[in-house]
C-alpha cells in the first residue's frame, strides 16, 4: 500500500504541490487581508498629506519629518517613545526580575507552590480593561483602596494617576500585577527543563542558592528568558490597553504617561475632545512603530540566540 | 373550484399585493449618534415625525462617543455609514465636509434653516465655501453649578464675584465641605474648567482683539486670567490631581461638594441620579463687582445628511423636521439640553434661566475657533493645564506653548 501511494506521489508530483497549496492558502489568505494588506496600506498612507478624511497629494517624508523633527509634534513623539522605552527597562527589572525570583521559589516546591502558582497566574486570565478599571478604583484618591489604607498609617490622597511623578509609575505596577504570572511560567517551564542531575551535581559541590541561580539555572534557561525578552520588548512598544484605560487617550496628566501606542491612536483617529484626524502622521507614527519593533526585535534575537549557544 | 372561492382568493391575493406594495413604498433610514443615553428620547421624537412622515420610518443607532469619529470616518470612506449623522461643530464637522462626506444644506432642502440664529449656523457651516452642512441641535452653556441646600445648610450665600469666591470658599472648607468638586483627572473637562473661570476676566475685547489678531494668548490678561485658576487649588478636593469628571459630579451631587464647573449638559444627568438635589446653575465669579455675569457657550454639533446615502430626500426632510420649533419644543423638554431654534419654549425653569445667561455669554474660544487644524488648542491647553495646575510649569509658559503650537497653522499668530 504504502509503496503504492509513494509511487502515485511520484509520478503526481503536482498533486501534492496541490494539497500542500490547499492546507496553506486559507492562512496566506488571511495573513495578506488582515497583515499584509492593513500594514502595506500605513506604509502608502504615511506618504500621503490629509485634507480632512481623503488623502490629497503625495508628500514624500513630510510626515515622517514632522513626527521627528517639528515641535510640538516632535517633542510628543519623543514624550511617548521615553515612555515606551521606561517602561521596557522597568518591566524587565521589576516584572521579569520578579517572575524569576518566584519561578525559583515554585521550582522549589514550597509547601503551598501550587496554590501560589495559581494565584500568580490568575490576572493574566484577566482583560486589561478590567484590571486597569479595577486598579483606577484602587488608585483613587478619595475612595480608593490604597489610599484608604495609607489614611489608617496618616498619609494623606495621593492623586497616583494625577501627578506627573507617580502617574507612569502605577500604571506600570498595574502591568506588572496583571503580567507577572505569564514570565513566571515561563522561566519556570525553563527552569523545569534543567535536569535534576545537574542542580544536584551543583549542589554535591556546594553551590548555595545564589551560585545555582546565577552560575547554573540562569545560563541554562536562555532560551526562556530570549522569549521573555523579546516578548516584554514588544509589548512594551505597543502598549496600549492600560495606559488607555487608566490615563484616558491623551496620556494624561500632561501627557506624563503618553505612550506610542496612544499618540498614534489620537493622531490617526482623533479624539472627540481634542480635534481632527490626521491618517498621514499617524501611519507616519505607525511605520515607525513597527521598524522600530521590527528592527530590534531582529536585532536581540539574533544576540539572544547567540547568546544561548555560547551559554 | 366555485366562484366565491376564487373571488375570495383574489381579494386575499389583492390585499397582500397592496400590504407589500405599501411596505415596500415605505422608507427605512437611520440616524447615527454617540449619543446612546438619548435613545428613548430620539426614538419618541422619531415616532412624531413618522406620524406626520407615515412613508418614513428612523431607525437610531447608536455608538461609543469616544470611537465615534473612527466609526463615522471610516464607514463614511466605504461610502456607508447613517443616512442622518449627529455630527460635532467646527472642526470636527469641517474635516469630514472637506472630504466630501455630507450633503450642504441650503433653505431650498432644508427651510427650517431660517429658524437657526447666525452664531449657531456658524456652527455647522464650512470656513472655505460657507454653506451649511450640519444643521445645529444644542448649544451648551458651562458655568457653575451650586448646591443650594449644602449653602444653606452652611448658611451661606453663592457668589457672584471672585473674592466673594475665595470668601465663601474659605467658610465651606472650614465647614467640611469641599468648596468645588472638579479635579484635574479629565482632559476634556480640564479645558472646559479653564473656559469657565478665565473668561469673565477675559471678556469680549480679549476675543475680538484674539481673533482679529491683534493679540495672542501671550497677552497679559490671559496670563492673569490662567494664575487665577492657581488660587482654586486651594478649595478643590484633596489629590485633585487625580479626580475625575464621573468623581467631580458624584461629590457635587452627594453634596460632599459645594459647587462644582461644569456643563448644563449635565443638568439632565444630577437629576435623574440623585432626583432630591436641588441645585442651580449661575454664572462664574466675576472679576469684580458691577461686571456683566458671563457663562461660556458653544454650539455641541449637529445633523448632517450622508452625500452617500441611498435615501437623501428621506434624510434631509428628517433634518428639515429637525429644525422646527415642533421638535426643538420637544427635545428642549426631553433631553434637558438648549435647543438653538429660535421660538422654542423652554418649560423647565432652570434650563430657561441657562437661556436667559446665554444671552451674555462668551464663546468657548478654543473649541469655537481654534479646532480647525493640527495641533489643536484643545490638544495644546489639555497637555499643560493640569502642568499648570501641578506647578510644573507657569501660566507663562502655557499661554507660549499655547501660542507657538497654534500658530502652526493660525497665521495671526506666526512671528509673534
Amino acid at each position: 500500500m504504502n509503496n503504492g501511494r509513494r509511487h502515485t506521489a511520484k509520478a503526481f508530483p503536482w498533486r501534492r504541490s496541490l494539497w500542500i497549496a490547499s492546507l496553506l492558502t486559507p492562512a496566506l489568505v488571511v495573513m495578506v487581508l488582515f497583515v499584509l494588506w492593513p500594514l502595506l496600506s500605513a506604509f502608502r498612507l504615511a506618504f500621503y498629506e490629509f485634507n480632512g478624511l481623503q488623502p490629497t497629494s503625495f508628500v514624500g517624508f513630510e510626515n515622517f519629518r514632522k513626527v521627528l523633527f517639528e515641535t510640538p509634534y516632535s517633542d510628543w513623539t519623543y514624550n511617548a517613545l521615553k515612555h515606551n522605552i521606561i517602561a521596557f527597562v522597568a518591566l524587565m527589572v521589576f516584572e521579569n526580575g520578579t517572575a524569576f525570583l518566584l519561578a525559583y521559589a515554585l521550582l522549589k516546591a514550597l509547601p503551598g507552590h501550587r496554590i501560589h502558582q495559581v494565584i500568580v497566574f490568575l490576572p493574566v486570565v484577566l482583560s486589561a480593561v478590567i484590571v486597569g478599571f479595577l486598579w483606577k478604583l484602587f488608585l483613587h484618591p478619595l475612595f480608593g483602596l490604597v489610599n484608604q489604607t495609607l489614611a489608617l498609617v496618616g498619609i494623606g490622597a495621593i492623586p497616583w494617576l494625577g501627578n506627573e511623578s507617580t502617574a507612569l509609575g502605577s500604571i506600570l505596577f498595574t502591568n506588572i500585577w496583571h503580567w507577572l504570572g505569564f514570565p513566571t511560567l515561563v522561566l519556570l517551564a525553563g527552569m523545569q527543563r534543567v535536569g535534576k542531575e545537574v542542580i544536584e551535581a551543583a549542589r554535591l559541590d556546594g553551590a548555595g542558592d545564589y551560585v545555582l541561580m546565577t552560575r547554573i539555572i540562569w545560563p541554562l534557561i536562555a532560551p526562556s528568558v530570549t522569549i521573555v525578552t523579546i516578548l516584554t520588548f514588544i509589548g512594551s512598544f505597543n502598549w496600549f490597553e492600560i495606559p488607555y484605560v487608566m490615563a484616558g487617550l491623551t496620556g494624561s496628566p500632561g501627557g506624563a504617561t503618553d505612550v506610542l501606542g496612544l499618540y498614534f491612536y489620537r493622531t490617526a483617529f482623533g479624539s472627540t475632545t481634542t480635534g481632527i484626524q490626521d491618517f498621514g502622521q499617524g501611519s507616519a507614527l505607525a511605520v515607525m512603530m513597527f521598524i522600530i519593533v521590527a528592527g530590534v526585535t531582529a536585532i536581540a534575537l539574533r544576540y539572544l540566540r547567540r547568546r544561548e549557544i555560547e551559554l | 373550484m366555485s366562484r366565491r372561492r376564487i373571488g375570495l382568493a383574489l381579494a386575499a391575493a389583492s390585499f397582500a399585493w397592496g400590504l407589500a406594495a405599501s411596505v415596500a413604498h415605505a422608507t427605512d433610514i437611520s440616524f447615527w449618534t454617540w449619543r446612546q443615553e438619548d435613545k428613548a428620547a430620539y426614538n419618541e421624537l422619531f415616532a412624531d415625525f413618522t406620524k406626520a412622515n407615515p412613508d418614513i420610518h428612523v431607525k437610531f443607532e447608536s455608538f461609543p462617543d469616544e470611537n465615534y469619529p473612527t466609526i463615522v470616518s471610516t464607514a463614511l470612506a466605504a461610502g456607508k455609514g447613517g443616512d442622518v449623522i449627529h455630527t460635532h461643530a467646527y472642526g470636527w464637522l469641517e474635516q469630514f465636509v472637506k472630504a466630501g462626506y455630507f450633503e450642504p444644506q441650503d433653505m431650498t432642502t432644508v427651510p427650517s434653516l431660517a429658524n437657526q440664529p447666525a452664531d449657531a449656523l456658524v456652527a455647522g457651516t464650512y470656513r472655505a465655501d460657507k454653506k451649511v452642512y450640519s444643521l445645529p441641535f444644542a448649544s451648551q452653556t458651562l458655568g457653575l453649578f451650586i448646591n443650594k441646600d449644602v449653602f444653606a445648610k452652611a448658611g451661606l450665600t453663592p457668589p457672584t464675584t471672585w473674592d466673594e469666591f475665595i470668601t465663601v470658599s474659605k467658610a465651606l472648607k472650614e465647614k467640611g465641605i469641599y468648596p468645588l468638586a472638579n479635579g484635574m483627572g479629565t482632559s476634556w473637562f480640564n479645558e472646559m474648567f479653564v473656559a469657565i473661570f478665565t473668561n469673565p476676566f477675559l471678556g469680549q475685547d480679549f476675543v475680538t482683539d484674539l481673533t482679529s489678531g491683534k493679540t495672542t494668548f501671550k497677552d497679559p490678561r490671559y496670563v492673569a486670567a490662567l494664575g487665577k485658576l492657581l488660587e482654586l487649588r486651594d478649595y478643590m478636593p484633596p489629590g485633585f490631581e487625580g479626580i475625575d469628571y464621573e468623581t467631580a459630579g458624584q461629590l457635587f451631587i452627594s453634596g460632599k461638594a459645594a459647587m462644582l464647573a461644569g456643563g448644563s449638559f449635565d443638568i439632565a444627568t444630577y437629576r435623574t441620579q440623585n432626583p432630591a438635589i436641588n441645585m442651580d446653575f449661575v454664572a462664574p465669579p466675576m472679576a469684580k463687582t458691577g461686571d456683566t455675569p458671563q457663562v461660556t457657550k458653544f454650539f455641541d454639533g449637529g445633523y448632517a445628511v450622508n452625500a452617500k446615502s441611498a435615501n437623501k430626500e428621506a434624510a434631509l426632510k428628517l433634518v428639515n423636521w429637525m429644525g422646527t420649533k415642533e421638535f426643538g419644543d420637544k427635545f428642549s423638554a426631553l433631553l434637558g439640553n438648549i435647543s438653538p431654534i429660535k421660538g422654542v419654549v423652554i418649560k423647565d425653569e432652570l434650563l430657561a434661566h441657562v437661556a436667559k445667561l446665554n444671552e451674555t455669554a462668551m464663546p468657548h474660544i478654543n473649541v469655537v475657533y481654534f479646532r480647525f487644524e493640527k495641533p489643536t488648542g484643545s490638544e495644546l491647553l489639555q497637555g499643560d493645564i493640569t502642568k499648570m495646575m501641578s506647578g510644573s510649569i507657569t501660566p507663562d509658559q502655557l499661554a507660549a506653548d499655547l501660542t507657538n503650537g497654534l500658530a502652526k497653522w493660525y497665521k495671526p499668530f506666526q512671528g509673534k
